[in-house]
């Protein structure tokens, strides 16, 4: 499936500057791999060093949040779009 | 990446200061919302968020992503970018912990206000290496006023 991938501003210095990437995909996985395959900078980012996809990393397909989809074996249909939003935490103390 | 200290107005950073004494002792949050470019980077506004963060706000905060969507939109709207993030440390420095640490991105410019009873301590800037390794101190360059949008 032919899908677009929005690339959130902070981590466009490691996908070539690009706002957005199209590709062939069939679930959110295989878009993410895609991406990671072809920009290896954004892997660190995205990722936990176990390979899970970091707690603060929200991928939407459309508007939906993938978490209340399939997760990442999410299918994708030609020209949906596959958007990575981060939450924003921290805080004073481990 | 090259790192352009972060100009912002006195007003603007007194109100980070005023958001950090305002929640007290919990932590506060918020978008700051300016422009980018290989030579400058300037906050022009803020946008005050609520710590979504209710089982431990006084050492923890979050901000939902439908909250990042809408500082984003709001940047959309004012032909400007979500240039970073503020908090504050409620009786803690203004360095940024393990936690914070583990939860950043790069190019975001974090800054992080230290509050006290007794009212604001420093106010510092930080930014997460490429490598993730640690985050560099970013200048704060205070400026009288902001640039105009």
């Amino acid at each position: 499936m032919a899908v677009k991938v929005i690339i959130p501003t902070p981590l466009r210095p490691y996908a070539g500057k690009q706002e957005s990437v199209e590709m062939e995909a069939g679930n959110v996985r295989e878009a993410l791999a895609g991406l990671t395959t072809r920009f290896g900078e954004l892997k660190k980012h995205l990722y936990s060093d176990d390979g899970r996809l970091r707690s603060f990393v929200n991928v939407y397909v459309n508007d939906e949040d993938m978490r209340y989809l399939e997760k990442e074996e999410t299918q994708l249909r030609d020209g949906d779009i596959v958007s990575i939003v981060p939450s924003i935490a921290g805080g004073a103390r481990k | 990446m090259s790192v352009s200290p972060l100009r912002i107005s006195d007003a603007l950073l007194r109100r980070i200061q005023a958001h950090g004494v305002e929640t007290f002792p919990h932590e506060c949050c918020g978008a700051m919302l300016g422009r980018d470019s290989e030579t400058s980077r300037e906050v022009i506004e803020l946008l005050p968020l609520a710590n979504r963060r209710d089982d431990s706000p006084r050492n923890r905060f979050e901000v939902t992503p439908s909250d990042v969507q809408m500082a984003e939109k709001k940047a959309r709207e004012m032909r400007v970018d979500v240039i970073g993030w503020y908090h504050s440390h409620p009786n803690a420095p203004a360095r940024p912990s393990e936690f914070d640490r583990e939860h950043a991105w790069p190019w975001y410019s974090y800054v992080i206000v230290s509050v006290e009873a007794s009212g604001p301590r420093d106010t510092k800037s930080w930014r997460l290496r490429d490598d993730r390794s640690a985050y560099d101190p970013e200048v704060i360059e205070s400026v009288a006023q902001s640039a105009s949008i």
